[in-house]
């Protein structure tokens, strides 16, 4: 067992790339509009339908693709939020919750009809590609995501904290009365917001798709991972979602290794308990 | 300008609702069936296609002229969608049966079908089982109850008798295996029938490895696979996985005699085409249409030319909703006491499928078997038995 340990956990750290993009876009939704976003597993769902058409219908590679759906996933966001959500809600938690809820379950029957309940998938030139690390070859496609989530994270984690805009958010995030006192307009920011939460997914979708499959309940798959590493790393942080990412996908990997992928998969809620009894606001949580 | 009826109109409706009568007297009344099956929710892809396969064969009974010993009485199809839950499949059985259903089909899946066919035992109305392997759904003495196809353990045993053949055929290049199935029922169920039956063809079982479902990654279990080298890896699995673990098997270049499943979620038409490179040469033990058949070539067309990629369970629809209109024209009636008898006295026989005339006991075709099937550039080809293969075996397949 312990030669399979290190491919395992290397192996770990490689899916836990992505499992920060999925992570960064519920993180921020959450911080901005205190809001769990119920949608996040069928708009993931959507976006991967719409990598999975542009490889098949157009023939784009869906890393060159990655630009045009994170494109296309903000502005469905955008306007998800302003055209629905953001209206039904009326500014209350409650209702945005369940507003969201509503999307998907739209969502994911509207996938069954158009795409019915069939599994999909792709193979690229690279899909059998491998990476000689020394101790373990791993998927080209594998290494790629982990370096396009690690960068992406890094590009949003800059836009947040360096940009006019970014501030705003964070703003609005904090503080609405006083945001709206200095001229920022709160429904804009949470639409801003919700968009780039989305795009995240778009950008997830492309870097998924290689390795992965398409069905109309791929979201489920993802989602309760993705809620589990919002909530370990903190509600709401940036550095929360990236570590949590990280330790959820090492977790998983080696957990199934030792315990068999059956009994392992308890190991995620283990560490998600310990490390709430231990910090009950998470890893990198502010306090409530 | 006037846009109401004009006096015109509402005579020559008069008129035409005067002649209705005769017009219907001169057409036998239509016979209605239900089809049972969960349309929505979780199983929904399978359910949509048995669906589609007994209404395709309404549509061609219908255009042959219906049921001819009943005056060319047409079927009338009853649609119900069970959500994949057997409360609904049991409820639906008793609206259909208000509506005046003479029979049905059904249920794509065995939870549903053994739910479903106990409420139409109440009615002693007969039932013909599509998809649903579960030995239990015939084995309960329930009169209305009958199945062409073979049972869960009719399957298994004919797979290990297909996979000993081909086996020895090639030599017995085959001598270990390790299965990897799905921790539910259905999982756990076949990967224990296999893996008793595997020692009695002579290959030894290494290793039996369970998964949860969904499971995101198969590294852990492909290298698990990889560092006890067995000649065959048989997968037990839903469709994701299925595919997922293939996928792995290639990407880390694990050298194999063969994947061999048995009715294997993943292993379909979509796959072979859309993954060429993983599915080649990956044997499964299932349904197909028999390719040997001089109208092959125009059923698969018929089921293509409807946008869906052909399917075992377009195949299990299609045909139970056959041999339910067969018993009725040997019957000459729709009359349930007449049909259940001519189900359980039933020599329906079809060139379509791998199975020779029916022969029917306690509900049970003892004719039915599956065949083992082959992924060959991109297409399903039947490999064995001989007498119904397009294709020869590739066993052991070409080294990586």
């Amino acid at each position: 067992m312990l030669d399979l340990l290190l491919p395992s956990l290397l192996n770990g750290v490689l899916t836990g790339g992505v499992y920060v993009l999925l992570a960064l876009g519920l993180t921020l939704i959450y911080g901005v509009l205190h809001i769990v976003n119920f949608a996040h597993g069928s708009l993931l769902m959507v976006a991967m339908f719409g990598a999975w058409l542009l490889a098949t219908q157009a023939g784009i590679d869906p890393y060159y693709a990655l630009p045009l759906m994170i494109a296309a996933m903000f502005a469905f966001g955008w306007l998800l939020y302003a055209g629905v959500i953001g209206r039904v809600s009326r500014g209350e938690d409650r209702s945005i919750l369940l507003a969201t809820l509503g999307v998907s379950i739209v969502l994911d029957n509207l996938a069954l009809v158009l795409f019915t309940g069939d599994t999909r998938t792709i193979e690229t030139p690279y899909s059998f590609d491998m990476v000689d690390l020394g101790v373990v070859s791993v998927p080209t496609a594998k290494l790629i995501s982990f370096g396009f989530a690690l960068a992406l994270a890094a590009v949003l984690w800059a836009f947040m904290m360096l940009t006019d805009t970014g501030r705003a958010i964070r703003a609005v995030a904090r503080e609405p009365d006083g945001a709206r006192l200095v001229g920022i307009r709160p429904q804009r920011m949470f639409a801003l917001a919700y968009g780039i939460g989305v795009a995240c997914l778009g950008a997830a979708a492309c870097l998924l798709l290689p390795s992965f499959y398409v069905s109309p309940g791929v979201g489920n798959v993802f989602v309760l991972l993705a809620f589990t590493i919002v909530v370990l790393g903190g509600m709401g942080s940036f550095a929360g979602a990236v570590v949590g990412g990280l330790l959820i996908g090492v977790t998983d990997s080696v957990g199934g290794l030792y315990l068999g992928e059956s009994l392992g998969a308890i190991c995620v809620p283990l560490v998600f308990i310990a490390v709430l009894l231990l910090k009950p606001t998470g890893l990198f949580g502010a306090r409530a | 300008m006037s846009v109401g009826p004009t006096r015109r109109m509402i005579v020559a409706a008069g008129a035409a609702t005067l002649a209705m009568p005769a017009i219907l007297r001169a057409q036998p009344a239509a016979v209605k069936v239900g089809l049972i099956h969960p349309v929505t929710g979780a199983l929904a892809y399978g359910g949509q296609l048995c669906r589609l396969g007994g209404q395709t064969a309404i549509e061609d009974i219908n255009a042959a002229g219906g049921i001819k010993s009943m005056g060319g009485a047409k079927l009338d199809a009853l649609l119900g969608d069970a959500q994949g839950r057997p409360d609904i499949g049991a409820s639906l059985v008793d609206q259909m049966s208000e509506q005046g259903a003479a029979g049905f089909t059904g249920c794509f899946a065995s939870p549903i079908a053994l739910a479903a066919t106990q409420a139409a035992a109440k009615y002693n109305l007969p039932f013909c089982i599509d998809s649903g392997l579960a030995d239990s759904i015939t084995a309960r003495g329930l009169k209305n109850v009958f199945r062409l196809f073979p049972t869960a353990s009719a399957i298994t045993t004919d797979a290990m008798a297909a996979l000993d053949a081909i086996n020895k055929k090639a030599g017995s290049p085959a001598k270990t295996a390790i299965i990897v199935h799905e921790d539910g029922e259905f999982g756990t169920g076949t990967a224990k029938l296999l893996g008793a039956k595997l020692e009695t063809i002579g290959i030894r079982l290494i290793e039996t490895i369970p998964h949860a479902t969904p499971t995101r990654d198969f590294s852990n279990i492909v290298l698990r696979i990889k560092a006890a080298k067995p000649d065959l890896v048989i997968p037990s699995d839903y469709n994701n996985e299925y595919v997922l673990l293939a996928r792995t098997l290639v990407q880390q270049k694990v050298d194999l005699a063969s994947i061999f499943s048995v009715a294997g979620g993943g292993f379909n038409l979509r796959f072979a085409k859309e993954q060429p490179t993983i599915a080649e040469n990956i044997i499964d033990f299932n349904h197909w249409y028999n390719p040997r058949s001089p109208r092959a070539a125009t059923f698969r067309k018929r089921f293509e030319d409807k946008g869906t990629v052909f399917s075992w369970e377009l195949l299990f629809g299609y045909f139970a909703m056959r041999f339910l209109a067969d018993a009725m024209e040997r019957a000459g009636s729709a009359d349930k006491e007449k049909v259940v008898e001519a189900l359980s006295t039933s020599t329906f026989n079809d060139d379509l499928l791998t199975y020779g005339p029916t022969k029917i006991v306690d509900g049970q075709n003892q004719n039915a078997h599956a065949t083992a099937l082959q992924i060959q550039q991109g297409d399903i080809h039947v490999v064995y038995p001989e007498q119904y293969s397009d294709a020869t075996v590739v066993f052991p397949r070409p080294k990586a």
